[in-house]
């Protein structure tokens, strides 16, 4: 896996593109609320009709391994434990242990309390550890808090730090408040790279998912990330073409690229194919890679090694092949 | 010594004006006995268009009322005309040479005719629109919508049969162009003196006098007319020769109706002829 | 840096599942028969492969099926009750989905049409028109328009949509008591025959659906037989006038479903994302061989450029090739005369001086093929604007208020249908009520109902399909003084 390149670590609201936009509430508000309206119906059919796309033999063993390599393997429970963390790190880096061939994921995202844990098994295998912070998943904490969640998740060494937005301020119109936090603790990663959470089950709309993504990014996040996975629904298609459609046109505006990362949901390689045909048709090749592009999922890896055992073998597998960690 | 009689010049009527024929021609209408009644404006072709553009004209403004509105205009026609029954029960009297009694039937009923339609403007909607319940996140409403500009050739029956015809297009929203009956045309000016005061904008109703065979063509031909009404048309060749010529432009046609009883209540049907059903989607979501 | 591109490799649906004969009769009073015609020939657009003989109807042919029609009509289907209709016509909708693949499969072999749009949106939409239908035939007191049928319908219809205009045609008339004789178009006559086939598995009662085979001459053979009491057309406007013309002074019923050139109006609000993906679904559906394919694109200046960009964009992604390959967007032209048509037409744009862009794609070298293409600078004056294409050819034109668009849009003899995208509520309702269309898309394009009454104003034709409306065609008018 390449790392993720430095230049793009630079937060567009340093380089001013959007000074005037971030000045105040009022036009930071009228930004916003200029974007594109999203008509639901229409968003869902093509989101629907590039999930009819079939993909088949070479392209499906191709969409396989892209999978595996974008999927940060995730786990956020409170039974969490180092042994946990530590079987799923070396799960991250050897899928299958059976198969050399297979990838490694992109990432293990854990609690900041895990991440050392995660860094120590991983160690310079390439794969990332993603921490969620920000009194993640309700984001219902003081700003200090936050602050300090993510200063200490980056010194325990994680790479990516997935904070939560505050869907409060969001939903309410402080828009401007939503942007300030991402903007500390984008300051707070340091060198780390920065996915923001919009909980888009919350925030139920597509034009709000939109204009969080635009938010988000003109607030200098590296990715954006649809769910914390606690809240239903999760990742679908329609709101990560939404994510993908912002994350393509602010490239079209600004230069520069930013990730997607539906978390959530996504449980089958089906899925997981739906998802990258609408990368491929929406932003293009350029997304086509863990850089730009994460799957936050847990089951998900299983099937995907499961599909791939398949179509190396020829027949089906079953779970007991795969280990559960 | 008794007084000499100021009599009517009879002209036509188009966009709300009482013209000559541009041709200058006129022909001569005879009682039922035979004796001179009055020399009818006998309208040419370049009659019929000028009749055409001042309804084309029209229509935007009348078809985008509201239905109450027209409606109330409607039955205003009939409340002047109410108001003047003596001069058209007169009328029918001398041009029909019908008794005093049947002349006021026929009165009664063109007056209950025009109210009868006036109540339709803003149910004929409801009546024969519909929403449609698709399978899928779509709002779906069909209603029905003016055709436009329609040319009817009226049937005998000066009053009562041009009204029969006449109203139930304008209550939709249509403008029309209606050639008189030929042999009783005085009437049918009469009544255009009674719509010009009855709120009615001029050119939403057009009255051509003169020849069938020789105006009903243009108007057949005619590609900015929409419809065309041939209830009044009795010569069967004719009325096949207007019918191939509507094909020009795909009007929607009425064919010839004879031997139809103009007393009985009337139904739907020559309203919805020339109705266009508009079916509109929209995406039902947040 | 890696190579990204993600191939989709080959996805072909199978063709095993249709069996195609090397020749076809006519389908008469139950049974296939020999025609008197000659024999012609019906092949794959997309290769250029002959798929089967078909036997051309000729007037004794076509006078054979009238009469089966007649005879099944007095003797069992205007006899039969409502209820027991419907259970024929349920019989036929469960049948076709039984045999939605095999259906879909005919269909895109014979038409060209990819195989995504025959499998998920004419055969699902035949099946629900024939359940939609069914289910009016022992209710007709309630439809508004009487329960007596007319007798006889003759119809025909186009290549489009094979199957799908067929369901349009049978199932009203089938539902009100009619019996039909249709013919399908001579470049598609597969499905319609296989439908006939449906027809016997349902044992529908003979003669109550009769195809018969044949172009220009077997239609107008239909169309002008004296016993025929209903004739539904589907296609050009210039064959729907002959029509017109040809039933002067008979008494019988008429229907036309004609051309188009609609205006797909793009406002500055719109949500642009998804306006960009009715524009495609407008004009590039079914190749653009629709009626109501939204041709004209009517964009607010403001948003010109933008909207541009965002079209040609995702006009790259279209996948153009073999309509059986299960990823494939936009599939083969229907006929050689078809392209020549579109050809013509794209160069009398450019040489009227629009600007030509086409998306980069392969076309297979066999086959009838046209690039989804995109006229900019065209005005009202330009044949491209005016002149229905029929083909994947989308001709744009800017506007600066909503009356400048209302007059565009507005201004052509066709009134089938047109588009509208804004955001703001009130807007559109006004432009729904400007627009001179039978249908108005708003926010929305190309969308389809069993319940949904179809049809033009104008030029575009009269009568409407589709809906309780639907109804209205095939039931004769019994109040007083009406005529048919």
């Amino acid at each position: 896996m390449t790392p993720i390149a430095s230049s793009t670590a630079s937060s567009t609201s340093d380089s001013g593109v959007f000074d005037d936009v971030v000045r105040s509430d009022s036009s930071l508000r009228r930004f916003l609320h200029g974007l594109p309206g999203v008509d639901q119906v229409g968003c869902e059919a093509r989101a629907a009709g590039l999930g009819t796309r079939s993909i088949k033999t070479t392209a499906k063993a191709y969409a396989i391994d892209l999978a595996i390599r974008m999927v940060d393997l995730t786990t956020l429970e409170g039974q969490d434990t180092h042994g946990k963390v530590r079987a799923l790190a070396s799960k991250a880096m050897r899928p299958d242990p059976a198969d050399p061939s297979c990838p490694a994921t992109a990432a293990v995202c854990v609690y900041p309390d895990m991440v050392a844990t995660a860094k120590q098994t991983l160690g310079d295998s390439g794969v990332h550890v993603a921490a969620v912070a920000t009194a993640f998943p309700s984001g219902r904490a003081a700003m200090d808090i936050k602050l300090a969640d993510t200063r200490d998740a980056v010194e325990a060494g994680a790479d990516e730090i997935d904070m939560v937005i505050d869907r409060g301020a969001f939903l309410s119109g402080r828009y401007l408040d939503v942007y300030e936090e991402i903007v500390q603790v984008r300051h707070a990663c340091g060198d780390a790279h920065l996915k923001v959470i919009f909980e888009t089950g919350e925030l139920q709309t597509y034009d709000n998912v939109r204009r969080a993504s635009w938010l988000a990014m003109m607030a200098g996040a590296h990715f954006i990330k649809t769910s914390t996975g606690k809240v239903q629904p999760a990742a679908t298609l329609p709101v990560t073409l939404i994510m993908l459609e912002a994350v393509r046109d602010f490239r079209e505006q600004t230069g520069q690229m930013v990730g997607v990362k539906p978390a959530g949901g996504i449980k089958t390689s089906k899925d997981a194919i739906k998802y990258l045909v609408m990368v491929n048709e929406t932003c293009g090749p350029d997304w086509l890679d863990p850089d730009w592009f994460r799957f936050g999922a847990s089951t998900l890896l299983n099937d995907l090694l499961m599909q791939r055992t398949k179509m190396t073998t020829g027949r089906y597998s079953g779970p007991d092949y795969f280990t559960l960690d | 010594m008794s007084r000499i009689d100021v009599r009517k010049t009879y002209k036509l009527y188009i966009g709300g004006q009482f013209p000559r024929s541009e041709s200058g021609r006129s022909y001569v209408v005879n009682d039922a006995k035979g004796r001179l009644l009055a020399n009818a404006a006998q309208a040419s072709r370049k009659d019929a268009r000028d009749a055409v553009l001042a309804a084309r004209a029209a229509f935007g403004g009348w078809s985008g009322k509201t239905a109450y509105n027209r409606a109330q205009v409607v039955y205003r026609i009939a409340e002047v005309l109410e108001g003047r029954r003596e001069q058209f029960e007169a009328e029918l009297r001398a041009s029909e040479g019908v008794s005093p009694a049947k002349a006021r039937t026929y009165v009664d009923a063109a007056i209950d005719r025009l109210v009868w339609y006036a109540g339709w403007a803003d149910k004929i909607t409801q009546v024969v629109g519909n929403a449609n319940p698709v399978a899928g996140p779509f709002f779906n409403l069909s209603s029905p919508e003016p055709s436009g500009v329609i040319a009817v050739v009226a049937p005998r029956g000066p009053l009562l049969g041009l009204v029969s015809v006449v109203a139930p297009l304008i209550i939709t929203g249509n403008t029309v162009v209606v050639i008189a009956s030929e042999d009783h045309p005085l009437t049918a000016i009469t009544l255009g003196e009674v719509m010009a005061t009855s709120d009615l904008p001029g050119g939403v109703v057009n009255v051509l006098t003169g020849s069938v065979a020789e105006i009903a063509p243009w108007l057949a031909s005619h590609m900015d007319v929409n419809g065309i009404d041939l209830t009044g048309v009795t010569d069967a060749d004719l009325a096949v020769e207007l019918e191939v010529a509507a094909a020009d432009n795909l009007k929607r046609v009425r064919r010839p109706a004879p031997g139809t009883d103009w007393l009985a209540e009337p139904d739907l049907d020559r309203m919805t002829r020339f109705l266009e059903t508009k079916t509109v989607w929209h995406p039902i979501g947040v | 840096m890696t190579d990204n591109t993600f191939e989709y490799a080959p996805a072909p649906e199978s063709r095993a599942i249709v069996d195609i004969k090397p020749s076809y009769g006519l389908f008469i009073n139950g049974e296939f028969v020999d025609g008197n015609g000659r024999a012609f020939k019906t092949i794959n657009p997309a290769t250029e492969e002959v798929l089967a003989e078909v036997a051309e109807a000729d007037d004794a042919d076509v006078d054979a099926a009238v009469r089966a029609a007649r005879r099944a009509y007095t003797r069992v289907w205007s006899r039969m009750s409502g209820a027991e209709r419907a259970k024929y016509l349920y019989r036929i909708a469960r049948i076709i989905q039984e045999r939605g693949r095999e259906l879909a499969v005919l269909e895109s072999i014979d038409n060209g049409k990819p195989i995504k749009e025959s499998r998920d949106v004419d055969v699902p939409i035949v099946a629900a028109h024939f359940f939609y239908y069914a289910g009016w035939a022992d209710k007709l007191q309630y439809s508004g328009y009487g329960s007596t049928p007319l007798g006889v319908a003759g119809q025909v219809i186009p290549w489009n949509f094979p199957l799908l205009m067929l369901a349009w045609k049978i199932a009203p008339a089938l539902a009100c008591g009619n019996t039909v004789v249709l013919k399908p178009a001579e470049t598609t006559p597969l499905t319609a025959l296989l439908f006939a086939e449906i027809c016997q598995q349902a044992d529908l009662p003979p003669g109550v659906v009769n195809i018969v085979t044949g172009a220009g001459e077997t239609g107008r053979a239909i169309v002008s037989h004296p016993d025929v009491d209903k004739v539904a057309f589907t296609g050009s406007t210039e064959v729907g006038k002959a029509i017109a013309r040809a039933v002067a002074g008979s008494d019988k019923k008429v229907t036309l479903e004609l051309g188009g050139k609609a205006a797909n109006i793009v406002f500055d609000d719109a949500p642009l994302d998804q306006a960009v993906e009715g524009i495609v679904n407008g004009i590039f559906f079914n190749q653009g061989h629709v009626c109501c394919a939204g041709s004209r694109l009517l964009v607010q200046e403001s948003v010109a450029e933008e909207v541009m960009s965002r079209l040609k964009r995702r006009m790259a992604t279209l996948r153009v090739g073999d309509p059986l390959d299960k990823n494939t967007d936009v599939g083969a032209i229907n006929s050689a005369e078809q392209l020549s048509k579109i050809r013509e037409l794209s160069e009398v744009g450019e040489s009227e001086g629009a600007e030509r862009w086409s998306a980069p794609c392969d076309l297979p070298s066999n086959g009838y093929w046209f690039a989804p293409t995109v006229f900019t600078g065209v005005s009202q004056a330009h044949r491209i604007a005016r002149e229905e294409i029929f083909g994947p050819v989308l001709s744009v034109l800017t506007f600066r208020t909503p009356s400048e668009a209302v007059e565009k849009a507005n201004n052509t003899p066709f009134g089938l249908s047109a588009g509208v995208w804004t955001d703001k509520g009130s807007r559109i309702l006004s432009m729904a009520n400007r627009l001179r269309a039978g249908v108005v898309w708003a926010n929305t394009f190309n969308k389809f109902d069993p319940t949904s009454p179809f049809g033009g104003y104008k030029e575009s034709g009269y009568g409407r399909e589709g809906g309780r409306h639907g109804l209205e065609g095939y039931l004769k008018n019994t109040e007083k003084g009406a005529n048919s």
